[in-house]
């Protein structure tokens, strides 16, 4: 990032911003020669499928803030506004709403990647863990726009994850005051939630930086696990993988605007459309879909703060993750035990997003334990484990050879 | 000198720290502001007490009223609620304290220290389950009192936790009788 450029441009004005500020430099050196491994595959692409999906959120979230209005007696009423008023507001606001879960399945997505292949090991554990402060804080930004519309799961929703934290021994109580600025969830708490939902998305871009830095300092991962040996291992990221990104950009987004233009609460709840009522809860309240999973562990435990706890543990054990993997071989492709336990851990957290939707009742409180305790089980017994079982298979000697054996047996 | 200022460090060693503790002192002071302004302002602790009149709430019957943003349930007990509570012994109950702003601390969670002696027909308390915060459902649930809907957490017919993950039982506000029927609470 810093120091004398090698690069000398024929523009003379470009040239002589750049011997100022190296700011062409920059992006010719980190966005456009870039050496990068030659076989990404298409789980590859989520980074920057991500980082569209963060400019989409802050486009159109600044948009709205312009119509919405934070106060609980106009709130409900100002987002109806945007809905019928405001000229193309249904079309903004629903790609804001909707933008917030594809931007939450494309997370998972790019979160399992990292996973399968191996992603959080050395040399990339900061890499992971920035990683990983971005999903915290994605879900906090999520969770406080969620609440602006001011509609019932708005209200209760926002009750119930504030109080996780009445939870805590002693302070509970006042931490929960603080967060509410009053006795309950009321006109102070949406106040504040808009502030910080405008502020995090900032925060968030921050963190982005730093972990696209963290990435150019090793250079991206690869399927082989196989760390770039020579240049004949890697391509320039432009116009290659800006091309290939770009693809599959297009294809999430016309993802999205089915969702948008063809089912636009589909990922949304009925309830939300009813003004909040602070002296009558839902019968059925649930997160957003893509809080589920952790719901799920939060009502397996029986008790309050242990609830609690195994709910925050279950993210913050990501943050661990580089040095409970015991095993040196990065891809799952070469590792036979780890590939099959890989994909029940994924449908763990698919069981454990479902048992989340429903009541917390009968079976489902057994299946949820069930799949609670596998969660646990797979990060602090399997994964330590198996690194040391298992027999990982042979692997490249380099990208370069992995893809031509590939070519190989196609062709033959 | 030299093996005195190793072991008890040097006068620049007691400067270092002596401006890092005031520098420390002085961030928390000018953190504080920063922090309490989250905190209830003056608007929000003004509206802290509310009057009712019971009066009108028939046998069998509850309201709710909205008490510092939160609800409150009033509940005329029946003759059966009142024996139903009064039969529990204190080691069925998962939480033996009183939860009551009126009770001594350390009061247990019979059925007369969750009431006013004398008054025992009107249970008052604040409708907010003590695990996460919904309001619970009134004569519902495994024990004829309240049931939370978000995370089935049963009270019986004093408010009492019986069953289910909240920790609490469900509190009782400051509040006193200002006439034979009419109280305040808060």
């Amino acid at each position: 990032m810093s120091g004398h450029s090698n690069y000398e441009f024929k523009n003379p004005v470009v040239n002589w911003l750049d011997t100022r500020l190296p700011i062409f430099s920059l992006m010719k050196g980190q966005a456009m020669d870039f050496p990068s491994p030659k076989n990404l595959n298409y789980w590859w692409t989520f980074g920057g499928i991500l980082a569209t999906m963060l400019v989409v959120q802050l486009i159109s979230g600044i948009v709205l803030a312009m119509h919405y209005t934070p106060h609980t007696s106009m709130a409900f009423d100002s987002v109806e506004h945007i809905m019928r008023d405001v000229n193309y507001g249904w079309l903004i606001r629903y790609m804001h709403a909707n933008g917030a879960s594809m931007f939450f399945v494309a997370v998972y997505i790019h979160i399992f990647r990292g996973l399968y292949y191996g992603s959080y090991k050395e040399p990339r554990e900061v890499l992971w863990m920035l990683g990983v402060f971005i999903f915290i804080v994605m879900m906090a930004t999520a969770f406080m726009g969620y609440v602006l519309p001011w509609g019932q799961m708005s209200f209760w929703g926002a009750k119930v994850i504030t109080n996780l934290f009445s939870a805590v021994p002693y302070v509970g109580d006042y931490i929960v005051t603080l967060l509410w600025g009053g006795f309950s969830v009321d006109n102070p708490t949406l106040n504040r939630f808009f502030s910080l939902h405008y502020l995090l998305p900032f925060v968030l871009a921050a963190l982005v930086f730093l972990h696209i830095w963290a990435l150019h300092v090793p250079g991206n991962g690869n399927p082989t696990g196989v760390e770039v040996k020579s240049g004949a291992d890697t391509i320039p990221f432009h116009p290659y993988y800006t091309m290939k990104d770009l693809f599959a950009i297009v294809v999430f987004l016309m993802v999205m605007a089915a969702f948008l233009f063809f089912a636009p609460n589909y990922m949304g709840h009925a309830d939300n459309y009813i003004p909040a009522n602070p002296l009558v809860t839902p019968a059925h309240i649930v997160p957003e879909w893509y809080f589920l999973p952790f719901y799920a562990i939060l009502r397996s435990i029986p008790d309050k703060l242990f609830g609690v706890i195994a709910m925050f543990s279950s993210l913050l054990i990501l943050l661990v993750l580089p040095w409970l993997d015991s095993s040196r071989v990065r891809s799952g492709k070469y590792r036979p035990i780890f590939k099959q336990l890989f994909w029940v851990f994924v449908l763990d957290c698919l069981v454990l997003g479902v048992v989340g939707g429903n009541p917390a009742e009968g079976h489902w409180l057994i299946i949820g334990r069930i799949a609670t305790a596998y969660y646990f089980l797979h990060f602090i017994i399997l994964l330590p484990l198996i690194g040391l079982l298992e027999r990982p298979k042979p692997l490249p000697a380099s990208i370069s050879e992995d893809v031509l054996a590939d070519s190989d047996t196609k062709n033959s | 000198m030299s093996t005195d200022h190793e072991v008890e460090g040097t006068r620049r060693d007691f400067l270092y720290i002596a401006t890092s503790a005031v520098g420390a002192v002085g961030v928390a002071a000018a953190a504080w502001p920063f922090i309490d302004q989250m905190n209830p302002d003056a608007t929000v602790r003004a509206l802290s007490s509310v009057e009712v009149d019971t009066g009108p709430i028939e046998e069998g019957q509850s309201i709710i009223i909205k008490w510092r943003g939160n609800p409150v349930i009033l509940r005329h007990r029946t003759a059966k609620e009142i024996e139903e509570s009064k039969a529990v012994t204190m080691a069925d109950l998962p939480d033996p304290d009183a939860r009551n702003a009126n009770a001594p601390d350390g009061a247990d969670a019979s059925d007369i220290n969750r009431v006013v002696d004398g008054k025992e027909k009107m249970l008052v308390m604040i409708g907010v389950c003590t695990h996460l915060g919904c309001v619970p459902i009134g004569d519902a649930g495994e024990f004829d009192g309240w049931f939370c809907p978000c995370h089935g957490s049963h009270y019986d017919t004093a408010g009492r936790i019986r069953k289910g993950p909240a920790p609490e039982n469900l509190p009782v506000p400051p509040y006193k009788y200002i006439d034979d029927s009419k109280i305040v609470i808060g």
